[in-house]
């Protein structure tokens, strides 16, 4: 009975509330269509079991329509695959259908659930689910499932940039594989200590990416993507 | 004292076996810089098998002067105790062989000496050996391919890692690696010159020593929980690898390696001391034998 | 007379064979010593025990009164050469000489090392790395290497071995010049006594490790101790003859007889004189032919 009421309730309220959720989408859209190219500067520290690598330095370059580089200041960079998804018209840009997924809260703040279902039936992505703050008109939260290369979330918060639909720091989490080297290759040093491998074959892996300045749509070259 | 030391660096400087070995560290480093230069994003691939999937990285920024240096010592450490058996392997049983050691004994000075001296003397060469390992596939290799940032490969316990350090945080590491190299060596060189007071030609205690390496490198190697606990403390191959801990950099919480860290300095040190009783053990061990021997050749 | 060596009780045991077996000798200054004894006498383990390169299982040895407790010591003043080392292939004769100097305490110079390369005839060759010489070659440089500090005391083991005539009466020559104009003492092992007779002044003869004799090689070989054989085509005649004529047979084997060696030709005259047909005679001291009978022995 109470599910019967549940779903009376939900096929009652859907119209209202997908007209609300297609147009939160929408704005949140036309901002970020807002912006053309930008590049930023910024740092991106690197959480995954396996790598013990340092903070890097890195530039972020973003050319519409989905055209992203992360590039090493200096040193080496592992740059996590998915990255070019920090880019929400990546998620945003092509064509999908809006289903509502309802409220939720992050860090306090009340956000709407959007889930966008890709038209296109041979695309990478199978589902994102993006929280939208619907004051702010902002993503705070996305999560993207592909068929190649696992799921993906994003966390945002925002600063400056707010305006533009840019965020000040996004948490990037990824799925990776176990990392296994070819054994007899190394020779290493056993200094005693014991570690047993862990049993969870695919862990996650998380990148946090803190950007320190934008410049916004003063054109980049494609050169940049290529190399 | 020292005019014997002189002497003795005299001799190795004037014989043609002492070059076969930095013919020998140049041809294969030249190999590994020639194979790397051609071809060393395999090698890449091979290490980053299953993290190519999820990270982009810049693989020529990565195959560097440094991380070449790395691989080849590698290799290089595990072939080198031959080449300081060579000479080590030769210091008493070469002079009895050529009837010179009746000849040196015959004169003012002290078996100990004689010993200590020799032993000093292999210590000097591989030294020299290392500096050379050092010029060719450090500061060569850093010519040919540029510097950056190292990635270290490492299989820890049962977990693999790749660890990176940044450029200006290597050269320390590199000194002190071939530091605790030259120790480790001269773990070689006494045993081979150990060996060497009971024989009368080289081959034997050349050929024992090599063997006696590579039979305990493969238990070292052998991954048995069995032999880990219970046979590799006492092998002092277990320790020859002991220069990569250098490499081992210290992390944070975050996995964050710390710049002018190690990993584990108490176990490095505890290698090192070690090897340096190995090598007193050796010491007074061939002190006390070449003192009692009866000189018949 | 000054004692430069004395030896007492010497003995060495390996692995429960005796080699050496209780020796005593004395060697004085500016004494030539010969040690002879054939192969495996235990001379070589004896000269080794001297150097300190063998310990002896008993006995005293005292160099320049020092006790070889005090080994350098006595090396400081001691040159030995034992049998032929092969010396350092790669390293010229000069070279050699300047490291041996180093070695014996004293400072390398040029001028000295080439006077003693000269005195061993290999100054033309002082450059010439080590393994372009003859053994006769090696040997010279080897003697040189050994007087590079001007010893009292000069040890040769066998220094012989191994050269040609020419090397060996080279050699014989040296030694007689380090005696006589170098006023050395030296001691000198040889398995050949007619070596030891025509350098030493005093000898030892050893077998199985034990002295058999020592003494001044003047009285030892006296000529009129020979032992003369002789070999006819009428055996029976020549030996009648030399019973009538007051000869004693000292082997009833061959017809060999005791007498001086001075009046040997004045022997053969009167058998030839007789009618006896000579197909041999030889004529050797009792001594060689006591040495020549161990060797025998122990074939």
């Amino acid at each position: 009975m109470k599910n019967l009421l549940f779903l009376f309730f939900l096929g009652f309220t859907l119209p209202v509330f997908a007209q609300d959720i297609n147009s939160l989408v929408a704005s949140a859209r036309k901002k970020i269509d807002a912006v053309n190219d930008y590049e930023a500067s910024g740092r991106m520290k690197t959480n995954v079991t396996f790598l013990k690598v340092p903070v890097a330095t890195v530039s972020i370059y973003f050319k519409k329509p989905n055209k992203l580089k992360v590039k090493s200041e200096k040193g080496i960079s592992f740059v996590p695959k998915g990255a070019v998804s920090i880019n929400m018209s990546n998620i945003l840009g092509s064509d999908f259908t809006v289903i509502d997924g309802g409220d939720d809260k992050i860090n306090g703040v009340p956000v709407k659930i959007a889930r966008l279902l890709p038209t296109d039936e041979n695309s990478d992505v199978v589902l994102s689910t993006v929280y939208i703050d619907p004051v702010k008109n902002l993503i705070m939260k996305a999560r993207t499932t592909t068929r190649e290369n696992g799921t993906y979330e994003l966390e945002m918060s925002y600063g400056k940039f707010a305006a533009f639909g840019l965020p000040d720091k996004i948490i990037f989490s990824f799925n990776t594989k176990d990392y296994k080297l070819p054994k007899g290759v190394t020779f290493d040093f056993d200094d005693g200590t014991k570690i047993k491998a862990s049993d969870v074959k695919n862990k996650k892996g998380r990148a946090e990416i803190t950007f320190k300045n934008y410049i916004i749509n003063k054109g980049i070259s494609d050169a940049i993507f290529t190399k | 004292m020292w005019s014997l030391f002189s002497i003795e660096l005299y001799k190795i400087s004037k014989r043609p076996r002492t070059y076969i070995a930095f013919i020998a560290i140049t041809a294969i480093v030249g190999i590994f810089q020639f194979a790397f230069k051609a071809d060393g994003t395999n090698y890449m691939n091979l290490m980053l098998q299953s993290v190519q999937d999820t990270f982009d990285l810049d693989k020529t920024k990565a195959i560097n002067g440094y991380f070449m240096c790395y691989i080849i010592l590698n290799t290089l450490l595990i072939q080198v105790p031959i080449l300081v058996a060579l000479i080590a392997g030769d210091a008493i049983s070469g002079e009895a062989n050529m009837g010179t050691l009746r000849l040196l004994l015959t004169k003012p000075v002290t078996r100990t000496q004689v010993i200590l001296v020799k032993f000093a003397a292999s210590t000097v060469y591989t030294i020299m050996l290392l500096i050379w390992m050092a010029v060719t596939a450090l500061f060569l290799s850093m010519y040919i391919f540029g510097v950056d940032d190292m990635l270290i490969f490492r299989v820890k316990g049962e977990e693999s890692q790749i660890l990176q350090i940044t450029k200006d945080d290597i050269m320390w590491r590199y000194i002190a690696a071939f530091g605790y190299a030259a120790v480790a060596l001269s773990v070689i060189a006494a045993l081979a010159m150990f060996l060497s007071i009971f024989a009368e030609n080289s081959i034997g205690p050349i050929i024992a020593t090599v063997c006696i390496v590579i039979v305990c490198t493969v238990i070292s190697n052998i991954n048995l929980p069995v032999i880990d606990d219970n046979v590799k403390p006492y092998l002092f191959t277990s320790y020859l690898v002991g220069w990569k801990g250098f490499f081992y950099i210290g992390t944070n919480a975050d996995g964050e390696p710390i710049k002018g860290s190690l990993e584990n300095w108490p176990a490095i040190r505890n290698s090192l001391l070690i090897l340096f009783g190995h090598i007193g053990v050796l010491l007074t061990a061939s002190v006390v034998v070449f003192n009692k021997k009866d000189i018949l050749s | 007379m000054e004692a430069v060596a004395q030896i007492s009780g010497l003995t060495k045991i390996f692995d429960g064979k005796t080699v050496v077996n209780d020796l005593s000798f004395t060697v004085q200054k500016g004494d030539v010593y010969g040690f002879l004894g054939q192969n495996g006498a235990g001379k070589s383990t004896t000269i080794r025990m001297l150097l300190g390169l063998i310990r002896p299982t008993s006995g005293d040895i005292s160099i320049f009164s020092h006790s070889i407790q005090h080994k350098l010591e006595i090396l400081k003043r001691t040159g030995a050469l034992i049998e032929r080392p092969d010396m350092y292939k790669y390293l010229s004769a000069y070279e050699h000489m300047w490291i041996f100097s180093k070695l014996s305490g004293i400072k390398p110079n040029r001028d000295r090392i080439m006077q003693q390369l000269e005195m061993v005839d290999l100054h033309n060759r002082s450059r010439d790395k080590v393994k372009t010489f003859s053994q006769g070659m090696k040997q010279r440089l080897g003697i040189a290497v050994s007087l590079v500090h001007d010893p009292d005391l000069i040890i040769l083991d066998e220094p012989t071995n191994g050269l040609d005539p020419q090397g060996i009466a080279d050699m014989r020559h040296l030694i007689k010049r380090l005696s006589t104009d170098h006023y050395k003492t030296i001691i000198i092992s040889s398995h050949l006594l007619s070596e030891i007779e025509q350098i030493a002044t005093r000898m030892l003869i050893i077998h199985k490790g034990k002295k058999i004799i020592e003494g001044s090689v003047s009285e030892l070989l006296d000529p009129a101790d020979t032992v003369v054989q002789i070999d006819a085509v009428n055996n029976e005649m020549l030996k009648n003859i030399l019973l009538s004529s007051g000869y004693q047979l000292v082997d009833a084997e061959n017809i060999r007889i005791k007498m001086n060696r001075q009046s040997v030709p004045e022997l053969i005259e009167k058998l030839t004189r007789e009618g006896v047909l000579l197909t041999g005679v030889q004529a050797r001291h009792s001594l060689e032919d006591y040495f020549i009978s161990l060797t025998n022995q122990q074939n």
